[in-house]
């Protein structure tokens, strides 16, 4: 049997189709204005790359922000339970989970069968996000996805102590006026995330192995300031983005 | 969700009688000049029992923050207090307060003019700075009854201070009023209002009924009397009409919430412009909020109080109120509650407004996990500033949290 978790963010939507074996095939897009037409599509795209028909498919989750606009799904589940579901899946040993994506950061810990014990979210405020890094990418003119690669050219990282998004960014402008080092600025910018994210880490009382997944875990920039924050390893999977949507077609698989 | 089919029960037949008395009140308190009465304006935790006794009609800018935040009216009145230059970060009773007494907004048309004005801080720091703001404004009176707070204990010294504050607090009405309190009727009030605070106590603690025959959103709505009418006989009468209606539901098994499955409790002041959005979100997953530390904030103090000797031991009453307790022992309130009412989970509500209620609920989310080990949420918000609600990370979070209180449930019962 074939199982999909469709996971409906803020900025991406994400799909992942499962069976016993393992992962067949994972998709993502950008979410846009219609989120229940961006869950058809990611799914039809998903279906095609992976030459399935959707009699093929024997049970659908929804989970993200847009999971109730999925009407074609059986059930719709919280991020937070997928997330930890997800990174079961990838890694049995892990115990502690950080996913930061476009609006929301948070923590969690889980059992030893992926089920999640307990849980922080930040407050709502965009500082610490997906959204946050992507507001400083357009105040910098640098592509998000070099924001990583950048950040670790820089020795001396500049402070940044606004925690709000849209004062941080006045903040990074008169950085960047005063001729501070784009690359010093990137740091900055991963610290704040960092610091942010690791305060809700420790909230809940994160340990070891941990591992960091949504959107923003493909920036090595913020998964080692983060590591330095925290005082533990960080694992990433490849998979980290579409991590909800896994742990959605790991449920889904189960059910 | 719940498969099962279900049946909403009926309304509680005794909402009509309390929207008739809080109309009464405010038609008393706004006519209060042509009846020749005076209007004392009185913070929600301050000793009201003298007013009463001496026929000032106490006012609560709190209960009428809460009306106008249950009609939606907190955002666009907070706003014309900012503009008026007051911070976003002040308490949301406050602002729209504030805003209402210059501008006459809110669903009544502003509280009638205060003859005086008494603030007792065993609910916040806060309400000394508004109340000066008030004293300033309408020129009136104010009388400012400070209460220690008791982190572990009640000592001689803060019992002292207090004590001889009861006496000038007296002095002060007589001397507003020109008028002398009756011993008598102080006595007779203040036995009204034990009698009203233990059938109050005695109306909430129905909800350790399975199913329960009210919620705390329920008790959110009835609460109104125990604040603005305690020490009088209408009080009284109410809450025991009240008891025997939440009694026959209990008899008949009635639940609050259709196949209640799940018992949850709540912390610190209702979200007032969201109390149907979360009572039917809760109760879409089987959920009934059957125990609240706000409801019985009113009650908490009855043990400290002598019904022979209101006047002379009120002080500790009123010193030694939720809010002005330490950490520890509000930890401690919360978990003999959850035990007490049987709950899966507690949902803390952050209230940027409120600060000593919230101040605290981290570590008291640590203790709460550690000894009973149930889930535990906390949601942001400011009590009557919709403005600053956020719908969808308010569900997703809620939904996460049901998801952990199902799934305890569950290892429960294998």
């Amino acid at each position: 049997m074939y199982a999909v978790g469709i996971d409906i963010g803020s900025i991406t939507t994400k799909a992942a189709v499962i069976d016993d074996n393992g992962i067949l095939g994972t998709r993502i897009i950008s979410t846009g204005y219609n989120a229940s037409e961006a869950g058809q599509r990611v799914f039809d795209e998903l279906l095609r790359e992976c030459s399935l028909k959707p009699s093929d498919i024997g049970a659908i989750i929804s989970t993200g922000y847009g999971r109730n606009s999925v009407t074609f799904a059986d059930k719709s589940l919280t991020e937070i339970i997928c997330h930890g579901a997800g990174a079961h899946y990838l890694n049995p040993s892990v115990r502690a989970v950080v996913d930061v994506g476009g609006q929301d950061s948070k923590a969690l810990l889980i059992d030893d069968k992926g089920k999640t014990k307990d849980f922080a979210m930040n407050d709502k405020c965009a500082a610490g996000t997906g959204r946050f890094l992507e507001v400083m990418a357009r105040a910098l003119e640098v592509d998000l996805d070099a924001f990583g690669a950048l950040s670790l050219q820089s020795d001396t990282p500049c402070r940044i102590s606004s925690i709000c998004t849209v004062f941080a960014e006045s903040e990074v402008i008169s950085l960047i006026s005063r001729g501070e080092r784009r690359e010093d600025i990137i740091a900055g910018i991963h610290e704040s995330v960092a610091a942010r994210v690791a305060a809700l880490a420790h909230r809940v009382g994160v340990h070891p192995p941990l591992m960091m997944t949504g959107g923003v875990a493909r920036n090595i920039g913020v998964v080692t300031a983060l590591e330095k924050k925290l005082g533990m390893p960080v694992e990433v999977s490849s998979y980290a983005q579409v991590n909800g949507a896994i742990g959605a077609a790991v449920l889904a698989l189960k059910n | 969700m719940s498969q099962t089919v279900s049946k909403t029960p009926p309304p509680i037949a005794m909402d009509e009688k309390m929207k008739e008395i809080m109309t009464n009140y405010y038609i008393e308190a706004k006519t209060a000049s042509d009846s020749g009465k005076r209007v004392a304006w009185i913070t929600s935790g301050g000793p009201v029992e003298p007013l009463i006794a001496m026929d000032i009609i106490p006012v609560y800018p709190e209960n009428h923050g809460a009306m106008i935040g249950a009609s939606k009216m907190g955002g666009s009145l907070c706003e014309q207090a900012e503009a008026m230059g007051y911070s976003g970060d002040i308490c949301s009773y406050a602002r729209a307060d504030i805003a209402s007494a210059v501008t006459c907004g809110g669903p009544i048309g502003g509280l009638p003019r205060p003859d005086m004005l008494i603030a007792c801080n065993n609910i916040c720091g806060t309400v000394i700075k508004w109340y000066e703001v008030l004293a300033r404004y309408y020129d009136a009176p104010l009388f400012i009854f400070d209460t220690p707070m008791c982190h572990t204990d009640y000592p001689e010294e803060s019992k002292r201070y207090v004590q001889r504050q009861v006496h000038e607090y007296v002095s002060f009405l007589e001397q507003v009023t020109g008028r002398k309190l009756d011993q008598d009727k102080m006595e007779e009030v203040g036995r009204l209002s034990l009698e009203a605070q233990r059938l109050w106590q005695a109306v909430l603690d129905t909800a350790t009924a399975r199913p329960s025959p009210m919620t705390a959103f329920d008790g959110f709505y009835h609460l109104a009397l125990i604040v603005t009418l305690r020490g009088t006989r209408v009080a009284v009468d109410y809450y025991r009409d009240l008891l025997a209606e939440m009694e026959d539901r209990v008899a008949k098994g009635i639940g609050a919430v259709p196949n209640e499955r799940y018992r949850l409790m709540w912390d610190n002041l209702p979200i007032w412009y969201r109390l149907k959005w979360l009572s039917k979100k809760f109760a879409a997953h089987d959920a009934a909020l059957v125990a609240d530390t706000y409801n019985t904030a009113w009650c908490r103090s009855l043990r400290y109080i002598d019904e022979n000797d209101f006047l002379g031991s009120m002080a500790e009453g009123y010193t030694r109120m939720y809010l002005n307790i330490g950490v520890d022992q509000m930890a401690d309130t919360i978990i003999e509650m959850a035990e007490k009412y049987s709950v899966d989970g507690l949902v803390m509500h952050s209230n940027r407004s409120c600060k000593p209620y919230s101040f605290g609920q981290y570590d008291i989310q640590r203790m709460v996990r550690e000894r009973l080990d149930i889930p535990c949420l906390i949601i942001e918000s400011h009590m009557i500033d919709e403005r600053s609600f956020s719908e969808a990370q308010t569900e997703t979070r809620i939904d996460a949290f049901m998801e952990l209180v199902e799934e305890k449930n569950q290892c429960k019962e294998r």
